[in-house]
């Protein structure tokens, strides 16, 4: 079983009428699916978010179980085999690369694979060196894999994957969840790794323009069934450029234009920081050092600056969520909160949940109930609402936010789009006068990012104070006021 | 939690680079003969052993004391309750319903001496092993299934996410306007559904890791190899047979003066 792993060859892929249907739902996630790949043809699929790319490459990958996951049709054949039954010839790097690491240390991470494969003892670390120098990794084998970086943690997911020398090499929106300087890294490991390899490759990634060097052809899935599309990359952005973007796709030269609009003056100042600063438990330094920073009705402010700056440790300071370290963050009457008390991390939730609104970077974070809908009444019954009045708003912000045909879905079973849309609309439910948000438009679609920045727009136009906490040049280019760039450890 | 991060051991250390089943051994040896032991006697000599071979461990006694305090506390807890319930012999201190007799005293100290010469070396073995070198050894010289042995491990790696997980549930419900106040029946509520909302989110996260193993071949059913032998040597061998040695010392002097006594009956 071994020896054929000792040789990578590229795969060729055959998908032949093929559907899937998660246990439990009425509709197939996919369906008549054809799509042949010769040995070491470079792919980059497409498709509107929801559309079953995932789980596209999940079959592939041999990943998907018919006995206790769902239904399937048709085949998936890697070299003329069922894709389940030569799973070692296929190697899947996933978003999230915090998931994908299993082990303290980064060499025994990606020795791990070679071990469940059977490597002998001897081959192990020199093919762990191998693959960890493939990809630029910067540290030794014994760096412990929680202190890495995002973009570091996603080369070394990488290098577990290529150590194992598939000839099927299937990319997940591996960049989708990493900070501008890190998806930067991993795509020159990319392109390092492609160009001395010839396996056959399968990507999803919302931002073409950054991959386009590195494929040869583009596949476009339809929802409801079948490919929209199926040809080199200019040909399919030249023919359905316009559509895929609309759809949500990020297509270059299809970016979406959001009409900068002409800020009114700012108003007075709602919230303010004096040489507010943190220190996290066993850190040597302060993230943020002292900082000062005022915020404004009718003002939107973003916040930049580095990985490690303490950028969303600012967000929970202006949001009145953690006690400053050093100095202060105060409220003025003109916040509307209890009259007694400026030092906002000491307001009661109620009086907090009325007067700012937070979003977190991780949407799942602050979902407490069993529906949308419930979800959406939380802030105004606590904000001290009547029930008519409560239900009024749960249902204007379905509808403005576009969640109306989810109101009765769990929180959890959504979209990464629509969990964003919901965890927005539970922050602005109760009309508070500031709104933090932590990476508001981070792995959003085109579609989506649009959205949130008009509706950003729109709470700025009626006088509210927004913060954004961002790596995002183009949202601090559609919408900033005023910018705070905080500076790196 | 301060109780489950590992005393950072110096790695270097001799006795951190013996075989971990060995370590395991010797501790497990020290227990069997202790358990069987009712006299103040034969653990307090096995503990003074262990303190003097202490420091040949890597171990610092005071980072060790500042560590483990809480245990050594709940372990005197153990010995109080059963200076209560243990009666005979003369009275020593009447305390009305309970009394303090010299039988009851006499089996709280050897309580207490047993408790504590039994987890010292435990904790020793746990200070001085790193925990995938406990898990190959564990796998490679006792046969545990790799399944339970990394499955294990790599779940231990998701415990300081817990905890930032749990801080950062809490200020999110804050931000949603839910805290507690000061009615203790909120609080307790809160607290529950807090304690759920992590739950949750560490199922999600062990779900993930499951697949994340699973992609990278764990479930094969074909032979796993090895990346990391555990190979036992001379001085493991050593260590298990001195933990023989110094347990039957302590055992044969304890007869020696007479005082030796089971622990259950007699």
């Amino acid at each position: 079983m071994t020896n054929d792993l000792s040789e990578p060859r590229p795969v060729q892929v055959d998908v032949r009428g093929w559907g899937w249907r998660h246990a439990g739902r009425r509709a197939w996630a996919l369906r008549g699916v054809d799509l042949h790949l010769e040995p070491g043809e470079r792919v980059l699929l497409l498709g509107p978010s929801g559309v079953g790319k995932s789980t596209l490459l999940a079959a592939l990958a041999g990943l998907l179980d018919p006995s206790d996951a769902g239904e399937h049709e048709g085949t998936v054949l890697l070299d003329g085999q069922p894709a389940r039954s030569v799973r070692h010839r296929a190697g899947l790097v996933l978003q999230d690369p915090e998931a994908a690491l299993v082990m303290a240390r980064a060499g025994d991470d990606v020795a791990f694979g070679l071990e469940n494969r059977g490597v002998p003892t001897g081959q192990i670390w020199s093919r762990v060196d191998e693959a960890l120098r493939a990809v630029g990794f910067p540290h030794g084998r014994a760096a412990a894999t929680s202190a890495l970086s995002g973009g570091e943690q996603q080369r070394l997911a990488l290098a577990g994957i290529l150590a194992l020398r598939p000839g099927l090499l299937l990319l997940d929106e591996v960049t989708a969840n990493l900070d501008p300087a890190g998806a930067a890294l991993v795509r020159r490991a990319l392109a390092d790794v492609l160009a001395a390899s010839d396996a056959t490759l399968v990507m999803v990634e919302h931002r073409v323009a950054s991959v386009l060097d590195l494929v040869e052809r583009a596949v476009v899935l339809e929802p409801g069934g079948g490919l929209l599309a199926d040809g080199s990359p200019e040909s399919v952005f030249g023919r359905h450029g316009a559509a895929l973007a609309a759809r949500g796709v990020w297509v270059p030269g299809h970016e979406p234009v959001v009409r900068r609009r002409a800020p009114a003056a700012a108003g007075p100042v709602l919230v303010s920081a004096d040489a507010a600063s943190f220190r996290y438990p066993g850190a040597v330094r302060e993230t943020p050092a002292a900082t000062s920073v005022s915020v404004a009705r009718g003002e939107a402010l973003a916040v930049t600056g580095p990985n490690g700056a303490g950028k969303s440790t600012l967000a929970l300071l202006l949001a009145g969520l953690l006690r400053p370290g050093a100095g202060t963050v105060s409220a003025t009457a003109q916040l509307g909160g209890p009259r007694d008390e400026p030092r906002l991390w000491r307001w009661r939730g109620r009086d907090l949940v009325r007067t700012v609104g937070t979003v977190f970077q991780d949407p799942e974070h602050q979902f407490v109930t069993a529906t949308v809908r419930a979800e959406l009444a939380v802030g105004p019954r606590r904000a001290g609402g009547a029930a008519p009045a409560v239900a009024a708003r749960v249902e204007e912000l379905l509808e403005r936010l576009r969640l109306a045909p989810l109101a009765d879905a769990n929180p959890f079973t959504l979209s990464g789009g629509e969990k964003r849309r919901l965890s927005v609309a539970t922050a602005i439910a109760t009309a508070p006068r500031v709104l933090v948000t932590d990476e508001p438009t981070f792995g959003q679609d085109a579609r989506t990012w649009r959205e949130l920045v008009e509706l950003l727009a729109d709470l700025r136009d009626e006088g509210r104070a927004v913060v954004m906490v961002t790596h995002d040049d183009a949202l601090v280019a559609a919408l900033a006021d005023r910018e705070l760039v905080l500076a790196g450890p | 939690m301060s109780v489950l991060a590992p005393l950072a051991p110096d790695t270097g250390a001799r006795f951190a680079r013996l075989n971990p089943v060995a370590k395991l051994t010797a501790a497990i040896v020290v227990l069997a003969g202790l358990v069987i032991t009712g006299d103040p006697v034969t653990p307090s000599l096995l503990l003074a052993i262990e303190l003097a071979v202490l420091p040949f461990t890597g171990v610092r006694a005071a980072t060790l004391l500042r560590r483990t305090w809480p245990l050594v506390l709940s372990v005197a807890g153990l010995a109080v309750t059963n200076m209560i319930v243990v009666n005979g012999g003369s009275v020593l201190l009447d305390l009305g319903p309970a009394d303090v007799t010299s039988r009851g005293l006499e089996s709280a100290i050897a309580v207490w001496l047993r408790l504590l010469a039994i987890t010292l070396p435990g904790i020793v073995v746990l200070a001085t092993t790193d925990p995938m070198d406990m898990a190959d050894a564990l796998v490679q010289r006792w046969h545990a299934p790799p399944r339970f042995a990394y499955g294990a491990l790599a779940a231990l790696r998701l415990l300081p996410l817990l905890a930032a997980d749990w801080q950062m549930i809490g200020r999110a419900r804050r931000a949603r306007g839910l805290d507690a106040g000061r009615s203790p029946v909120g609080r307790l509520r809160l607290f529950g559904s807090q304690v759920f909302a992590v739950l949750v989110a560490a199922i999600r996260r062990g779900v993930r890791l499951a697949a994340a193993m699973e992609a990278r071949g764990f479930d094969t059913s074909g032979e796993r190899s090895v990346a990391r032998p555990q190979p036992v040597r001379a001085a493991d061998r050593w260590l298990v047979a001195s933990s023989l040695a110094a347990v039957a010392l302590a055992t044969a002097v304890s007869v020696a003066l007479g005082s030796w006594a089971p622990a259950f009956g007699g």
